[in-house]
């Protein structure tokens, strides 16, 4: 490479970091102030689905691993929390961090057992293990059956602030949405998520060079995991209800189209995607539309013509064009 | 002896054929799918839509066009192997190329659409079917009270499981699909219409699905969430046989038909996850699943 084009590499790097940076400060100037405009239930509603997708690319976007699988994680961590404030009245910081910590135990356990096969069979065996904890939810006497766990009290934050107080519940889900994003922004921008993505490349190849395909796998998918149950359970608490729709494959369905219609492997594309697939859900939910159909409807067209997502397709084109 | 382990035999053995019918449906439909995998490379996650549509289309010409039962099941899998050509060719077909991925999130795509619009179309209740006239009524074998239609649905599905399994293991036309699997280019230079024979294949598949759709419908009734319900639990079949072998889906979809009855009688709140339980000690004991020819 000689001298002109790096300074013109670099050149575009520092636009595309400043271009990043205003976005970024735009982002959180808009979040901060958009429970003033906007419904709040609705806001943290996409606030969770952002950091469910998130979490999800790392597994899909980064290692390459389709799983089928994940509402196992968000509803079962959701169930928890719910369970946790209201049977067992423990504080909102506990009861998130239980449904954390069983998204976390289960997310390892399916993983340690779905690694062991590859591509399409890794994708059957977690939708097959997420059904069995449907099943669960269906049958076990806490989880209330159809009718779910409802009235979940929110409890106080740190004790002292009031989350009835729904613009306060709105700040706290923001901030546990951007600790997730950040951990995941930092997880995929380490010497460990660079060795995700040269698994998803060439995984013998990363045998040969001496490192365990399947140990980074198994921490990525926990990870993933555990982000997931941590944006159920914000979900469960802010909702006051954990119910059967969080768990069934349906919701695995959709935190996958989420990721694929924003773009994946990109940071930005599942929060542009759970976005549209949420305000779209919203929007479908009072016009007496089929909703399954168009979800559906929108996964084929997906596939069929823009496979990088929005994002994915939008960073193609500036990147074509700065060339 | 009327009693085995504290369950009374014929309630037993009731169970055990209930199982049995069960796995013959998840043959129909592992067969298919393990067939898909085999000659196009794709999971079809839509088969249990498939097997959804077959039923609403039997029902729909029985109680709304009045054509009789025979009928029926004649032209269930006509018409929906029709739904599979019209995919295959404007859909899937450009797919083949890519990684599985994509293959499998259109034909979840595809399943998706069809449950919705039949959920839009005819509401979440199932729609009853009658048993035929001449299917009516029992056997009593002494033992046991043996429904004539069960008894029906088992002979024909596992008479359509074996004669596939001849027709791909023993015939010309199955020797130029296994030779297709393993190498289509080559198979094409000989003068075979590839592209063609995977149409027709996907389309077979996808009727034996809606075939089992139509034969299901006096037995559970049709509703739209009838495929999605199914095909989880055929995925778990899948995983377990492994994809490798046609004779082998078979085997372990009726096994395990069987052992759901059994966990049923024994244990019925374990029934449900009974597949995916075995599943679980299958990968742990033989990840390639028990059929599988890879190591």
């Amino acid at each position: 490479m000689n001298g002109t084009t790096l300074s013109a590499t670099s050149a575009a790097a520092n636009s595309t970091r400043t271009l990043g940076l205003t976005l970024l400060v735009a982002v959180a100037a808009v979040m901060l102030l958009a429970p003033f405009a906007v419904y709040p239930l609705f806001l943290i509603k996409i606030l969770c689905f952002v950091l469910f997708a998130a979490a999800f690319n790392l597994v899909l976007g980064y290692a390459g691993l389709l799983s089928f699988g994940h509402a196992a994680f968000f509803g079962g961590g959701a169930y928890i929390a719910a369970h946790a404030a209201k049977v067992w009245n423990l504080p909102f910081e506990l009861a998130i961090l239980s449904g954390t910590a069983f998204a976390t135990l289960i997310g390892f356990i399916f993983g340690a057992i779905a690694i062991r096969r590859h591509g399409i069979y890794f994708a059957m065996i977690t939708l097959a293990l997420a059904q069995m904890i449907y099943f669960l939810a269906v049958q076990m006497p806490f989880t209330g059956g159809e009718d779910g766990i409802q009235a979940v009290p929110r409890g106080y934050l740190l004790g002292m602030i009031d989350l009835r107080n729904i613009t306060a519940m709105y700040y706290t889900v923001l901030g546990g949405t951007v600790i997730g994003l950040i951990i995941i922004w930092r997880a995929v921008n380490s010497p460990f998520g660079h060795t995700l993505s040269a698994i998803r490349e060439n995984e013998t190849r990363v045998t040969s060079l001496g490192l365990k395909p399947d140990r980074y796998k198994l921490i990525a998918f926990t990870l993933s995991a555990a982000l997931s149950g941590f944006a159920g359970s914000m979900k469960a608490l802010a909702f006051q209800l954990a119910s059967l729709v969080d768990v069934t494959w349906h919701m695995s369905g959709e935190v996958i189209l989420m990721t694929l219609l924003g773009g994946m492997g990109t940071l930005i594309g599942p929060i542009v995607g759970a976005t549209v697939v949420v305000g779209l859900e919203h929007f479908l939910s009072t016009s007496g539309l089929p909703i399954t159909f168009i979800i559906g409807l929108f996964f084929v067209i997906c596939v069929m013509m823009f496979r990088r997502g929005v994002f994915g397709e939008l960073k193609n084109l500036l990147e074509r064009r700065q060339r | 002896m009327t009693d085995f382990l504290g369950v009374p035999i014929p309630v037993l053995l009731g169970q055990l054929l209930l199982g049995l019918i069960n796995g013959s449906f998840y043959a129909l439909l592992s067969l298919g799918l393990a067939i898909i995998f085999g000659m196009l490379n794709v999971i079809n996650f839509a088969h249990g839509a498939f097997y959804m549509l077959g039923g609403f289309v039997a029902w729909y010409l029985l109680s709304k066009m009045g054509l009789g039962y025979w009928w029926t099941l004649f032209a269930a899998p006509l018409l929906v192997g029709l739904a599979g050509v019209i995919i295959e060719k404007t859909l899937l077909k450009r797919l083949y190329r890519m990684d599985h991925l994509y293959s499998l999130l259109l034909t979840f795509g595809i399943a998706l659409m069809l449950e919705g619009l039949f959920r839009h179309i005819f509401g979440a209740a199932g729609k009853p079917y009658p048993v035929p006239a001449l299917l009516t009524g029992g056997i009593n074998l002494g033992f046991m009270f043996l429904p004539v239609y069960r008894a029906w649905v088992i002979a024909v599905s596992l008479a359509i499981c074996i004669l596939t399994w001849l027709a791909i293991e023993r015939t010309k036309l199955g020797g130029y699909l296994r030779a297709a699997t393993e190498n289509p280019a080559l198979v094409q230079a000989f003068g075979i219409n590839v592209p063609l024979m995977l149409t027709l294949t996907y389309a077979f598949c996808v009727g034996l699905a809606g075939f089992a759709g139509a034969l299901a419908a006096p037995l559970y009734q049709v509703s739209p969430g009838m495929g999605s319900s199914i095909i989880i639990v055929v995925f778990a079949v899948v995983v377990i046989g492994g994809m490798g072998s046609i004779g082998g889906a078979i085997v372990t979809a009726l096994a395990l038909g069987v052992i759901e009855g059994l966990t049923k009688t024994f244990y019925p709140a374990a029934s449900s996850i009974a597949v995916f339980v075995v599943m679980v000690l299958v990968i742990l004991i033989r990840p390639s699943g028990l059929f599988s020819r890879e190591a």
